[in-house]
């Protein structure tokens, strides 16, 4: 119980930082982006909405039921959005990208927040597996029709992402298995 | 169609994720969360090969095996070695993320710089400096863990020491800016290298002041900053499972920090920039103080008289190997129906979470491993605190004297118990060089030996003992 309470007030503290922080990055990228004068009319209204979202997900991460499904279908629907890095000219879509950083932020300090202390030392690993996602962007720069040099770049990096993935889940089930219960005590 | 099946697979890979960091809110659903973390990686990998563009299997092939290769000897590491593997994964994944982003440069300014946006060149300059800095300072934060040799462990300080970072850093983000305004100006071949020279040198000098205590919060920190790098990644490769694997990456090594920042009563800054532990040897004055030492005869009997006994490890009992023999001591105790209790600090070993880890380990079960906030009410109750390996964290000094570097500090209140006993190797001071004052206290009793020895000998006495006498 009080655990819960702890925790979550390291997430609702996590939480402002970031909020903070978001904003921040908001303004810089809006800056930029005035400067490259790419798009300027898009501009205040995606503001507003990835303002507005913000402002949505915090109080959606703070109550005891983790509203999972809704968040969830949030960052699904506008990672299913068409995305093509091989096209040149087709403008990057910014504000849905640092939308989804947004939202994906609060969905993991909501998350986080809520992992049992015992097990801090295995959810950085899996974490750390997890973040070795970066391999579909090793994939991509080293079997793509990409000079010889730039594809061993990618395998560098791949390898560095894959060894990363193997012994990140490895390690984490090899440390959760350890964790039991009283034994011979009835099960709870 | 490719196109259709890679987003739809990104987009189960990242709801699998979030569900797989969810699971870990409980030891018993936490396996499942693996199991869908490697499912998600599965579809994400196979998806993305898969797609037409991937015209080149062979090094694929080969950096997947050489991953395998070196992988699963990484995973087999002692527990106690799993901070300085957990450091060598954030550097691989900062090495990853750097790698990538300079090959992307390579590749769009050769194509012409109409390639190279304001926004690519940012993202990517934003990714090459977190990546390598994640490496080297990841590199460093990994070898003192080890204790190699020629790596300090303790705190290296010199004049100037925050400036001249400061300034290392904003000459990489100098850099960064000038060639964000002109990608492909002649110059730009010596300033992207320089940028990269620059994150890792700053990585060194950023991990260099740091050192022992600090060292379960410096790798939550670079645990943030691998994870930010992977979002850098994502904004380089226009691709959203990135951004959002990075963000639980680095919203969880955020938490992490803030997590044992409060437990050291300390901020981030003061971590970064407080070259901790080459405190004042000064406070060494001339009075002798007593130590009360007990016989394991003598603590072995008071510890079967006992009903609640509150067992307080420290990382030193993972150095002198003695898990084992606690466990035997906890089995002894327990068979004699008397209540053990192990209190865990957040900072009790050298990553968050390390001493549960190391004791579930040595089979005690999770139920009885409680945390310094809960246990702290019971103390009073608390007819012997036995403290093993374990210093600064039990230090009441804490809670009273300005003068100590752990001032504020939260501590397990072993000084309340009826009667405390510590084992300690020697008489030197821990990690901040400080006097214990909990090992002056009248109900105090040391018990000077190695670790083990003096666990086993105790599990010996309380299980032979009891017919003796």
């Amino acid at each position: 119980m009080m655990q819960k309470r702890k925790s979550g007030k390291v997430a609702g503290r996590a939480a402002r930082a970031l909020a903070g922080l978001g904003l921040a990055l908001i303004v810089s990228v809006g800056g930029s982006l005035a400067r490259a004068d790419v798009t300027s009319e898009d501009e205040p209204q995606a503001i507003s909405e990835s303002g507005a979202s913000m402002e949505e997900s915090v109080p959606a991460l703070t109550p005891e039921a983790p509203s999972l499904p809704e968040v969830t279908t949030n960052v699904a629907s506008s990672t299913a959005q068409a995305t093509n890095e091989h096209d040149a000219h087709a403008p990057v879509d910014y504000w849905s990208l640092l939308l989804v950083l947004v939202l994906a932020t609060f969905i993991g300090i909501g998350v986080i927040g809520r992992v049992s202390r015992l097990l801090h030392t295995p959810l950085m690993s899996l974490t750390n597996a997890i973040s070795a996602i970066a391999v579909v962007g090793s994939i991509v720069v080293t079997g793509a029709d990409y000079p010889l040099e730039i594809r061993m770049f990618g395998a560098v990096a791949l390898f560095a992402s894959m060894t990363n993935i193997v012994s990140g889940f490895l390690i984490t089930d090899r440390m959760l298995r350890m964790f039991k219960q009283k034994r011979g005590g009835a099960k709870q | 169609m490719t196109h259709h099946i890679v987003q739809l697979s990104y987009v189960l890979a990242a709801i699998l994720f979030i569900f797989s960091l969810y699971w870990m809110n409980d030891p018993k659903t936490a396996r499942r969360g693996v199991f869908a973390g490697i499912f998600a990686m599965f579809l994400a990998v196979v998806s993305t090969w898969i797609q037409p563009g991937i015209i080149h299997h062979d090094w694929i092939l080969v950096a997947i095996v050489l991953g395998f290769v070196v992988g699963i000897p990484l995973a087999m590491v002692p527990l106690t070695a799993v901070p300085q593997r957990t450091a060598l994964s954030h550097a691989f994944g900062g090495l990853a993320a750097g790698l990538v982003g300079a090959a992307k440069y390579y590749l769009w300014s050769g194509e012409g710089s109409e390639q190279l946006t304001t926004f690519r060149m940012t993202a990517i300059v934003a990714e090459v400096i977190l990546g390598f800095l994640t490496l080297t300072g990841s590199l460093l934060a990994a070898g003192k863990l080890q204790e190699i040799k020629w790596i300090p462990q303790r705190p290296v300080t010199y004049p100037l020491q925050n400036v001249s970072n400061i300034l290392l850093l904003l000459a990489a983000v100098g850099l960064g800016a000038l060639l964000v305004m002109d990608p492909t100006g002649p110059w730009a071949k010596f300033a992207f290298p320089g940028i990269i020279v620059l994150a890792m040198i700053f990585g060194v000098l950023l991990i260099i002041p740091i050192g022992g205590a600090d060292m379960p919060t410096v790798i939550s920190i670079l645990n943030s900053y691998a994870g930010l790098a992977a979002v850098a990644m994502g904004f380089v490769l226009d691709n959203k499972l990135l951004i959002v694997a990075g963000a639980l990456d680095g919203s969880s090594g955020l938490i992490l920090s803030i997590i044992m920042c409060r437990a050291m009563n300390r901020s981030f800054t003061n971590v970064l920039f407080g070259a901790f532990g080459q405190v004042t040897a000064a406070k060494a004055d001339g009075e002798e103080r007593v130590y009360k030492s007990e016989t394991i005869e003598g603590a072995a009997q008071v510890l079967e008289q006992a009903e609640l006994v509150v067992i307080i490890p420290g990382y030193g009992m993972a150095v002198a190997q003695a898990q084992n023999r606690v466990r035997e001591l906890y089995d002894q105790l327990v068979k004699r129906g008397i209540t053990v209790k192990f209190a865990i600090h957040p900072v009790a070993g050298r990553m968050p979470g390390h001493m549960n880890v190391l004791l579930a380990d040595a089979d005690i079960p999770y139920n009885d491993l409680v945390e310094m906030d809960e246990i702290n009410s019971d103390m009073p109750q608390c007819d012997v605190a036995l403290v093993i390996g374990a210093n600064d964290v039990v230090n009441p000094a804490a809670r009273y004297d300005k003068s100590t570097p752990i001032y504020g500090m939260p501590i397990i209140n072993a000084d309340k118990a009826k009667t405390v006993f510590a084992i300690k190797r020697s008489k030197n001071p821990g990690f901040a060089g400080i006097d214990n004052e909990l090992y002056f206290q009248d109900n105090t009793f040391m018990l000077f030996g190695d670790a083990k020895a003096v666990v086993g000998d105790l599990a010996k006495q309380l299980s032979g003992g009891s017919g003796m006498h």
